[in-house]
């Protein structure tokens, strides 16, 4: 009875541990170094990591200075996957960057339409991009302007459509068969 | 359904391989020819073709061709719920099973912030580190059979066979398992666990002795793996390499000590890390990690927290709130990761799955060119490719 009662904001909220601010410190960095190229990038809210939205133009330009960049160094792609919005008639173009000698995780999110999706390919940085591009191409039908091989990766040459769009349909498709 | 413009020119197979065929002239004069290994092949393990250029018996170039065992496995997920979609990866990388259930549960709970306890994360870690052994253990005798020596393949699956039953036990199932849901594990551990684990190691143990005393020490194998198939370091990175490909080269890369889940941060382990990166670093890096599995399950099942091994309601629904959520761990090929998209409804909207063998694969383009066709086979087997794992 004599002990006073913890302080119950103390408590809850642990203090930040050097990791923590060393990781704002990075985003901060990251972030004015991605302004100075594309005025209109947003970070991404609704995401476990740690993720960067940017406008197509500067898509080059962003994962070159990521690339590059000795505070960055980001020296690997871990994947390249799509976001079908339907919708909005666009596509959401994703790229998960890694850094193993910084331990540090970007996610890039690119907007593209869904009539016309072209992009620039960064195979040139990332030597893997140019099977997760041909994979993109195959399920969601984004061309890359550049790429060394541009064709499909699983599906058959001939095979008409982009299996992983949302519209998508075919005779095999089956609707609810329970 | 949109009509979507193709702006670039899309090359086809065909054309790939008359371009290939046009390109670069034998130096030695001699004429060059295609060879196609696979789809059927014994030592692609599964249906992987590579449509080889030869030069006598030296490789000029390789063009895997993928997609024969491709099921679409990320299209079905999307009309599956969150606690369905376990039961998918287990089909993936089949001798990974239930280091994939453990990636999808993770970041079920993530998502939906479903908290599990001790005794759960301390049997995932004994799981996957016996699913690491197994898988290495299978791995070794296949590889001495792609080399030619049929013996290690008995002696591997004799001593995987004492694993298989310890799963067998309590999952019910021997290789494609389903253990690790959402939210916790399907069954408790069965009675005989701790005791059928304990002897299970002090059998293993002195096992990696006559190991090396078959294969490691042989001077056959020694001569076909030394300084065939290096890959530096630097272009293992850029080339998107993971687990034991990756550490083989000297990068001493391991989500388990870099970013540490389940019960790895209590345990004392190292990371065996090669130095050249050719076949016998990776050969050597998988032997090592062996024993080190056993370390960690040694420390562990002594000490297994009592609790629950479910924390949740069985056949509760689970809407996790809209949003982009990622989880990857390092299984006994590399880092498998889970990326998923909600859209807070019942049923993921998008699921990606970054497989290690995908990435892993892509490395025999660069590094088995210039080497003889005999080399190819041990550069296959040291890559240790799971072909379902690379088509999905």
């Amino acid at each position: 009875m004599t002990t006073p009662p913890n302080d119950s904001t103390q408590s809850s909220a642990p203090q930040s541990t050097p990791a923590d601010e060393l990781k704002a410190i990075f985003l901060t960095c990251l972030l004015d170094s991605l302004i100075a190229l594309d005025s209109g990038v947003k970070v991404r809210e609704d995401s476990s990591l740690m993720s960067v939205k940017i406008s197509e133009s500067a898509l080059l330009k962003v994962m070159t200075l990521l690339k590059q960049d000795s505070r960055f160094d980001f020296d690997q792609l871990q994947f390249h996957t799509v976001l079908d919005w339907p919708e909005e008639q666009r596509m959401e173009c994703l790229y998960l960057l890694n850094s193993t000698k910084k331990s540090q995780e970007l996610l890039i999110s690119v907007s593209v339409s869904r009539e016309k999706p072209q992009l620039p390919s960064v195979s040139k940085l990332w030597a893997i991009a140019e099977w997760q591009e041909r994979e993109v191409y195959d399920m969601f039908g984004i061309t890359y302007e550049n790429h060394p091989d541009l064709r499909r990766i699983f599906l058959d040459d001939d095979w008409q459509g982009f299996p992983l769009r949302k519209d998508y349909q075919d005779e095999f498709m089956l609707r609810k068969p329970w | 359904m949109v009509t979507v413009e193709i702006k670039t020119k899309i090359s086809s197979l065909d054309e790939r391989i008359n371009a290939m065929a046009l390109q670069g002239e034998s130096p030695l004069g001699t004429q060059e020819y295609f060879v196609n290994m696979g789809p059927q092949h014994p030592s692609t393990h599964g249906v992987l073709r590579l449509v080889l250029k030869l030069d006598g018996e030296t490789v000029r170039e390789i063009i895997p061709v993928l997609g024969y065992i491709h099921r679409g496995m990320e299209k079905k997920a999307e009309t599956l719920g969150y606690r369905q979609q376990v039961h998918l990866t287990d089909r993936l990388d089949y001798l990974c099973s239930v280091m994939n259930n453990w990636v999808v549960s993770a970041v079920v709970e993530k998502a939906a912030k479903i908290e599990i306890n001790d005794r759960i994360q301390t049997i995932r870690t004994i799981f996957a580190e016996l699913q690491r052994v197994q898988s290495h253990l299978l791995w070794w005798g296949v590889f001495g059979m792609d080399l030619g020596a049929f013996t290690p393949f008995l002696y591997g699956f004799r001593d995987r066979e004492k694993i298989t039953k310890i799963f067998e036990e309590t999952i019910g199932a021997r290789l494609t398992m389903n253990y690790i849901q959402p939210g916790g594990l399907m069954y408790d551990i069965h009675p005989d666990f701790v005791k059928d684990v304990k002897a299970m190691i002090s059998y293993m143990k002195p096992m990696f002795k006559e190991y090396d005393e078959l294969v490691s020490g042989n001077i056959i194998i020694q001569e076909r793996l030394k300084n065939v198939g290096i890959l530096d370091a630097q272009s293992a990175v850029a080339l998107g390499a993971s687990g034991p490909v990756l550490r083989a080269s000297g990068v001493a890369h391991d989500l388990r000590k870099i970013k540490p889940y389940g019960v790895y941060e209590k345990v004392d382990f190292s990371i065996p890390i090669g130095t050249v990166g050719d076949c016998w670093d990776r050969y050597s890096v998988r032997m090592l990690e062996m024993r080190e599995s056993l370390k960690i399950i040694e420390q562990l099942i002594d000490s297994i927290p009592e609790g629950k091994h479910l924390t949740m309601k069985p056949g509760a629904k689970i809407r996790p709130p809209a949003g982009i959520y990622y989880e990857q761990m390092e299984t006994a090929r590399g880092i498998f990761g889970v990326f998923l998209h909600s859209d807070g409804s019942e049923k993921p909207s998008r699921v990606h799955y970054r497989t290690p063998n995908f990435h892993n694969l892509w490395c025999l383009t660069k590094i088995a060119p210039g080497g003889r066709i005999g080399d190819l086979v041990s550069i296959i087997s040291s890559l240790d490719v799971v072909v379902p794992d690379i088509d999905r």
